[in-house]
Order: structure tokens, then C-alpha cells, then sequence
């Protein structure tokens, strides 16, 4: 019975080696501020006091969360059938900026009914992109990494031809001024089509919480969705037929279960996802589509998606601790006067990942000798 | 009292899970052939990997010519001349045979460069020592795996192995081959080699060994010498009580023609013509038995008749129905049932539990599936019944497939196929890999199946299999059905023959 329990305590190991892998990776950041100079117990209570130590903070950190919550289901639902889809950056694009077009399209539409179009179109827009590279892997073989990363480039180069086409007419102030538009961007979303920040919601809790902090109902919908998701992927037909294509596509297909059409239903799902971030980006912060080549939030999935050890819980999590990151490296950097660079916590996420990877391995290999026998 | 070659002494190897191996004592005489067998999970492998210096013992000795040792890596158990020959082979296919066996020891040229010369002479002097020639020229990929399994025996007697280790090595042989393997055996033991060989087959044991070494659950259950032992004895001691080998036949009793193929033809993988013009019915309460070295066809004939594989041209109807190349969902909901002889690939889901496994199949389908949701009640009673019907152990219907021994996974799958009461069982390789037990029930449950009327196709490598159970046999080569047998009027021999290409002018009465 005693050794049952050890094999236990290896599952267990098994299910908590991304934070070990945040416990080692935040050591390895130490090392490199001492190294800078600095004092690595300053710059983490810094940095986790004001990320997490109070109301505003945790606002600010949920909204950094929420659009990797996206990226990261992205990713992690789409490799629960086998498939490494790293096109988020660009389904992200395409489904953000069809929101906009409908935000500032159907400009007189009542709230409850815009509202939900803004949010389907940008699912509609991720699933459509998505879509393209399911189907050409499906019917024909192509590998999605390919596929989804040259989508990811037409999807930048589509969306700038779009906001050039939509772009918003200069405003009094610019035309006085004689300045163009630096940044090419369209016309702002209705008012009908803006997510409400939570500060209404808190406020209407009687909570108090700064009215000035962005996080928005989109975390709510990030959240949502991490339900959805978990609950297509293992309370559902369909997720059954998912994962068992990413199983073993052979037995899937002996169970009678068509591979080609999961391929695509979980490509177009994991797009669909992708394509809401613009409830956060565009819907709940900047009401209007800027141009930008690659913003990283669709790479930064991938990440996540790894860390979170592609569980929708993991997902969100993750998602949460990269927040924390962002924001507190921010801070840091400005109580540092910029002494500790913002990049040093891009050190820290990447060393995390090769951490999660690194003892990830490690632990599969642990298992498997305990495991070796008969 | 002979000269002991190998002493185990109260060798214990506890895993997390199990006690591999507990106090066992092995003992082996110089010069003898010694049969070490079990069920699977008996600890044999175990034992074995100790002793080839991939595990260490938790507590025990082994003593070589009488001398202590300690085996801490595979390269100390060959600089002790100890050789293991794998059951999958471990060899370069691109390479040469030559090639192959001097791979890590290779004779050098002034210290640079490889002396094929002498590798080539060395090579032919050991299987000239052993009664055969071999081209040590011919690319391993061109070979057969006959002729593999000589190259990796001249492999580990080129390291010069004194001792050696055989892992169950007639699996992947046909009769003739098996045959030619204990010839082999036999001169090697002329030579004074030793001889541990692994099996789960009786008859094997009863041909070629001297003693036989029993393990079950861990332990040595005993130790006998062959001739003063009988199968019945051995299967026993095996699996701890008495095993039946005589199958009981009912009588047959023919129904309707269930399953008609016409003229059947299909691609490999490589887009060659794998099924070649096939013709044949089964009737309901018939098991039709296709016996052949594996990978002239059957694997193909199976896919097309369960729609994994398309048919290039031919048709197959089940009753009046043709069925030629419907989708493998449909062709399941017309009650075909199929037991793949890829069990881990096709079969089971690893990383699935028991009653996930359990619904492959059915899965979208009432009570399982409610709408859009899967009904857990259900799957979770469905997974119990089975699981108490089947006697799966262990019984918890949460395992994942992969924790499952190679015995009860199959009894998922059949459990799983034989629910929802199919009209053709297919069973391709159904008993490969398992143990005696295992191999009686799956056994019965086909047995039991025919006695129910249902047509069944059987399709396997081992002949004694194929004899036992089928109404009439189909002898497969390249592709073709070359006869058609009746199973109580021919033998391992003639069939042996027959799916090896070679004609045999007694033409038997066709049974169609």
C-alpha cells in the first residue's frame, strides 16, 4: 500500500511541474538582478505588491490576463486534437478587426443587440482564418505550423489594406494642426457596441475599485470561455471525438470517428477563440482598430497554453501569472527609474517556459522508470 | 551434477507498483537449453533485464562460473558473455548484414579505417559454425525476418557470448522458420553455448529446451526437466490452475451467407496492389480462418471490409447489403465488430479510461449520448457491466487503458465489440502478445459467438490458432487466397507450405 502512494506522489509531481518551473525560473531572475546590481528581495516585493497587494493592481493584472486567457484556450484546444496551432496572432487580427467594422458599421443599433454582433463577428472572423488551415490539413495533409504561420503574415498585410480602406477621417484638432494620422486606424466603435469596464459592476456591488482601471467584462467573457471550453472538451460528444483524433488519430478513425472533419471543427473552435481578444482590445480598452504588425499576444498563447499544460484551468492561471509579470515588471521599472529593464521580465517568462519544458521531461522520465516494469 | 553457467540467487525487484520479482533463484546448467517461461507480468522480462544489467536487484546475487558478480550496465553482461537477442530486433536497415554485426566492434585496418574483409570471413565462420549460410552482403530491409533474427544471434555471438538470451524469439517466425530457429539452438548448444530461452508457447518448450524454469506472479513456481514434464503440467503451474486446451467445438451449424467479398482488390500504404482478386463467404455460426505471414494482405483485406481502407475495385455485401466502401462509422451501425490486430494503435485508446474506451464506437449514439452532452450515468453503467462481465482487472472503470496489462486491454476491446450483438465478428490477431489465460477467453468468446450464429472472420499468424478454431481455412500469400482448407484434413505443415508460396500437389476436397 505504502508504495501505491509513492506512485501517487509522482502524479501529483507530474501535475504541479510548471510551478516548480515558476519557483526555479524566479531564482534564475534573481541570479541576473543581483548580477545587474540590484536586490532581487526588492525587486520582487516591488513587483508582487503592487501586481497583487491590492485592488488596482489585481485590475490591471486581469486585463493583461485577459487577452492571453484567449490565446492560451487558443492554442491548448487546439492541441487536445493533435494540432499545434500557432495562427492565434493572426485569427486575433482578423476576428478583432471584423468587430470593429461591425462596431462602427451598424452604428445604430441598441446596445443588447450590437454588443453580442461585435462579440460573434470577432469569433466569426478567428474561426473563418482558422478555418483555412483545419480544412487544408484535413483534406489534404498540409501541416497547420506552416499554414497558420503564413496566414498569420496575409492576415497582417489584410488588415492593413483595411484600415487604410476604413481609415477614420481626420479629426478638427489635426486638421488645424495639419498633422496625419501616425498610427493608421479606423473610426471608433459605436458606444452601444463598448464593453463596460467591472468598475460599473463593482460600483453597482457598492466595491470600491479605482474607476480609471481598464479590466473589463471582457475578463468575464475570457473566463466564460475557459468554462466553454473545458466543458466542449470533456462533457461533450464532440470533445470526446476531439480528443480521441488527438490521441490516436488510427483508433479514432476505427472507432468511426471522421479525423478530417474533428480536424476542422477544433481548428475553427480554437480560431473562434483567438478571434475574441478583440472583445478586450478593441470592445472593452481602445474602441478602434490601430495597426500594428504582431502585437505577441497570439505567441505569448503559446506560452501560456504550455504552461497551463493545455487545461483551460492551467490556461487561466497562466494567464494570471504572465499578468502579474507584465504589470509588475512594469512597475518595477518605473520605482527603478528604469535600472530594471521591462525585458528582464521577458527573461523570466521565457525562462519559465524552458523551465516547464526542461522539468516537464523530467518528470516524464521519473515516472517512466518507476513505471518500467513487467 | 553438471557445471552451473549462471546462478540468480533470491533475486528481488520491487517496482512502485508491484513486486517484479520476488526471492527468485534461477539456475542454469552449462551447455543446456532452458526455457524460462510465464504469463505475461510473471516477472520473466524482469528477471531477464536484470541479468542484462538494464535493472539492478533490489537485494539478491548472481554468480557466473561460480564467481559473485555485479552487473551494473549492459556492457558489463557482454564482457561477461552474456547476449540478448531482442524480440524486436535492434538493427540498421539500410545497412548490411555485415554491417550490422560488427556495428560498435568493428575489426579495424591500421587503426583507421573499418576492415570489411575480415568482418565479411568472421560473418561467414560463424554461420557456417551454425549450419547455414548467410550473404553478409544483403541489406538487412531485404531480408526476411527469419533471416533478421539469425543476424542478431551472429550478432551477439560475435561478442562472443557464452550465454545467451532469447526473448520469446519464435513470435515473429512462421513453422518452417521455427523449425530452422531450433536447429540453430541446437548446434549452438553443440558448441557448448548456453541457451535461455523465453516463451509463452508449451509445445516450444516440450521441442527444444532441457529444463524449463516456471515463473508466476514474481516467483518461481518450478523447475523441471522437460522430458519428465507435459504441457498440461507446465500451463498449470503457469496460471495456477487447470487450462483446457482441447477447445470444444458444438458441431456447425451453417445459417445465411453473412458476409460475401467479390472479387476484392486494394493499395497498400505505397500505393501497390496489396489485395489481389479476392473471393469468399462466410455463413452465419462460420469461423473462417485466414492463415498467412503476416503482411500479405490480411491487414489490407480487413481495412477495406471495416472501410479503413478503400477498395480499388470488387464489392463486399453483408447479407444483401453492399457495403463496398462505406464510411467505418456506418459500417459499424450494419453491426460489423472488429477486433484490430493493431491493438495499441487501432484498438484502445491509451490515454483514455476503461468506460471511455468502452464507448469508442458507440459514443455518439443513445443512452451514451444525450444531445450534445455525453451521459455519464450511462457510460460509468455500461463500463461496470462490462467490466464484471468481462472480468477487465482492475476493475476500475477510471484507469487509463495504458495502465491496463496487454491481456485486459484486449478484453476491453472485445467486451467493447462483442456488445451490441455484431453480426460479423472480425478478430484479426486477437491473441497476439497475450497470455495463456487471455488467450482461453478470447478464445471462448469467439467460440461463443459462432455457437450464437454469428459469421466470424478470423485472421492470424499463429497456425495452432487457426486450426483449432476455424470451420475452414484460407490460406493467403501475396495478396491471393492460394487454397482453401478444411482444418481436420490438413496440418501446421501443409499450411506452413501453402503461406509460403510453395504448391502442394495433394489438393484437398474444398469446403465452400
Amino acid at each position: 500500500m505504502k508504495s501505491i502512494k509513492k506512485f501517487d506522489y509522482y502524479i501529483l509531481l507530474e501535475k504541479i511541474t510548471p510551478l516548480i518551473a515558476v519557483i526555479f525560473a524566479l531564482l534564475v531572475g534573481a541570479i541576473v538582478i543581483m548580477l545587474i546590481g540590484e536586490n532581487p528581495v526588492f525587486v520582487y516585493k516591488t513587483l508582487f505588491s503592487n501586481a497583487i497587494g491590492n485592488r488596482d493592481g489585481w485590475g490591471n493584472v486581469l486585463f493583461r490576463a485577459t487577452p492571453l486567457i484567449f490565446t492560451g484556450l487558443t492554442v491548448a484546444f487546439a492541441f487536445r486534437c493533435g494540432l499545434f496551432n500557432i495562427g492565434g496572432e493572426g485569427q486575433m487580427y482578423i476576428g478583432t478587426f471584423l468587430a470593429t467594422w461591425v462596431g462602427f458599421t451598424f452604428t445604430n443599433l441598441p446596445a443588447f443587440i450590437l454588443i453580442p454582433l461585435c462579440i460573434l463577428a470577432a469569433a466569426a472572423g478567428g474561426a473563418l482564418w482558422a478555418a483555412v488551415p483545419g480544412i487544408l490539413k484535413a483534406k489534404t495533409g498540409v501541416h497547420e505550423v506552416i499554414v497558420t504561420i503564413m496566414m498569420n503574415w496575409i492576415a497582417a498585410s489584410l488588415t492593413f489594406f483595411l484600415v487604410l480602406k476604413f481609415k477614420a477621417p481626420p479629426t478638427a484638432a489635426m486638421v488645424a494642426a495639419g498633422v496625419k494620422q501616425m498610427i493608421p486606424h479606423t473610426s471608433e466603435i459605436a458606444e452601444a457596441a463598448r464593453l463596460p469596464r467591472l468598475y460599473t459592476i463593482f460600483k453597482f456591488l457598492n466595491i470600491n475599485f479605482p474607476s480609471y482601471n481598464q479590466v473589463n467584462v471582457s475578463f468575464l467573457i475570457a473566463v466564460g470561455v475557459a468554462i466553454l471550453a473545458y466543458y466542449i472538451l470533456w462533457k461533450t460528444n464532440l470533445g470526446y471525438e476531439i480528443r480521441a483524433v488527438g490521441y490516436s488519430p488510427l483508433a479514432a478513425e476505427y472507432g468511426g470517428i471522421s479525423v478530417a472533419k474533428n480536424i476542422i471543427l477544433a481548428m475553427v473552435i480554437s480560431g473562434a477563440f483567438a478571434g475574441l481578444v478583440g472583445t478586450n482590445e478593441v470592445m472593452g480598452f481602445k474602441y478602434r482598430w490601430r495597426q500594428e504588425l504582431f502585437t505577441g499576444l497570439g505567441f505569448n498563447g503559446i506560452a501560456v497554453a504550455l504552461l497551463g499544460k493545455n487545461h483551460p484551468l492551467g490556461v487561466v492561471l497562466a494567464a494570471i501569472l504572465f499578468g502579474i509579470l507584465n504589470y509588475g515588471g512594469a512597475i518595477v521599472n518605473i520605482f527603478t527609474e528604469g535600472r530594471i529593464p521591462r525585458e528582464l521580465i521577458m527573461v523570466l517568462q521565457a525562462v519559465i517556459v524552458i523551465f516547464v519544458v526542461i522539468s516537464d521531461e523530467v518528470v516524464k522520465r521519473l515516472i517512466r522508470q518507476r513505471r518500467k516494469t513487467l | 551434477m553438471p557445471e552451473i553457467a549462471l546462478e540468480m540467487k533470491n533475486i528481488t525487484k520491487r517496482f512502485p507498483l508491484v513486486v517484479a520479482n520476488d526471492k527468485v533463484s534461477f539456475t542454469v546448467y552449462k551447455g543446456e537449453i532452458h526455457a524460462l517461461v510465464g504469463e505475461n507480468g510473471a516477472g520473466k522480462s524482469t528477471l531477464m533485464s536484470i541479468l542484462y544489467g538494464l535493472y539492478q536487484a533490489d537485494s539478491g546475487q548472481i554468480f557466473i562460473n561460480g564467481k559473485k558478480i555485479n552487473i551494473a550496465n549492459p556492457n558489463v553482461a557482454i564482457n561477461l558473455k552474456i547476449g540478448m537477442v531482442h524480440q524486436h530486433f535492434m538493427l540498421v536497415p539500410p545497412l548490411t548484414v555485415a554491417e550490422n554485426i560488427i556495428l560498435g566492434m568493428e575489426p579495424k585496418k591500421n587503426n583507421i579505417f573499418i576492415d570489411m574483409e575480415k568482418a565479411i570471413k568472421r560473418v561467414e565462420e560463424l554461420s557456417e559454425s551454425m549450419g547455414f549460410k548467410i550473404d553478409p552482403k544483403a541489406k538487412i530491409e531485404n531480408i526476411s525476418v527469419g533471416i533478421q533474427q539469425r543476424v542478431e544471434i551472429i550478432k551477439v555471438l560475435y561478442r562472443g557470448a557464452e550465454i545467451l538470451v532469447m526473448d520469446e524469439p519464435t513470435a515473429v517466425l512462421t513453422p518452417q522458420e521455427v523449425e530452422e530457429l531450433f536447429g540453430i539452438l541446437r548446434s549452438l548448444k553443440k558448441q557448448g553455448k548456453t541457451i535461455i530461452f523465453i516463451t509463452h508457447k508449451l509445445n516450444e518448450v516440450k521441442d527444444v529446451s532441457d529444463r524449463v524454469t516456471v515463473m508466476r506472479r514474481g516467483k518461481v513456481v518450478g523447475v523441471k526437466n522437460t522430458k519428465d514434464t507435459n504441457q498440461e503440467e507446465i500451463a498449470s503451474m503457469m496460471v495456477g490452475r487447470k487450462v483446457i486446451f482441447e477447445i470444444e467445438k458444438k458441431p456447425l451449424n451453417l445459417g445465411k451467407t453473412a458476409l460475401k467479398v467479390e472479387k476484392l482488390e486494394a493499395l497498400n500504404n505505397k500505393g501497390l496492389p496489396a489485395v489481389k482478386n479476392i473471393s469468399f463467404e462466410i455463413k452465419e455460426g462460420e469461423i473462417l480462418g485466414f492463415a498467412g505471414v503476416e503482411g500479405n494482405g490480411q491487414t489490407e483485406l480487413v481495412e477495406v471490409i471495416t472501410g479503413l481502407r478503400p477498395a480499388s475495385s470488387g464489392k463486399i455485401f453483408l447479407y444483401d447489403k453492399d457495403i463496398t466502401n462505406y464510411s467505418p462509422r456506418s459500417i459499424r451501425e450494419d453491426k460489423i465488430a472488429h477486433i484490430p490486430e493493431d491493438r495499441r494503435q487501432r484498438g484502445i485508446i491509451s490515454n483514455y479510461t476503461v468506460a471511455e474506451n468502452l464507448i469508442l464506437g458507440s459514443h455518439y449514439r443513445s443512452p451514451f449520448n444525450k444531445g450534445l452532452t455525453l451521459n455519464f450515468t450511462a457510460i460509468n453503467n455500461h463500463a461496470n457491466n462490462l467490466i464484471k462481465d468481462f472480468d477487465i482487472r482492475p476493475s476500475d472503470k477510471d484507469n487509463l487503458l495504458k495502465s491496463l496489462s496487454g491481456g485486459n486491454q484486449q478484453k476491453v476491446i472485445v467486451a467493447r465489440e462483442l456488445y451490441g450483438e455484431p453480426k460479423l465478428l472480425i478478430a484479426a490477431q486477437p491473441t497476439r502478445g497475450l497470455d495463456v489465460g487471455s488467450i482461453e477467453f478470447v478464445h471462448q468468446q469467439i467460440l461463443n459467438e459462432r455457437d450464437k450464429g454469428k459469421a466470424i472472420l478470423l485472421i492470424s499468424a499463429d497456425l495452432e490458432e487457426i486450426l483449432s478454431l476455424s470451420d475452414r481455412i484460407a490460406v493467403i500469400y501475396e495478396g491471393k487466397i492460394v487454397d482453401v482448407l478444411d482444418p481436420k484434413k490438413t496440418d501446421e505443415k501443409e499450411i506452413g507450405l501453402l503461406m509460403t508460396g510453395s504448391t502442394t500437389n495433394k489438393k484437398l476436397s474444398k469446403v465452400k
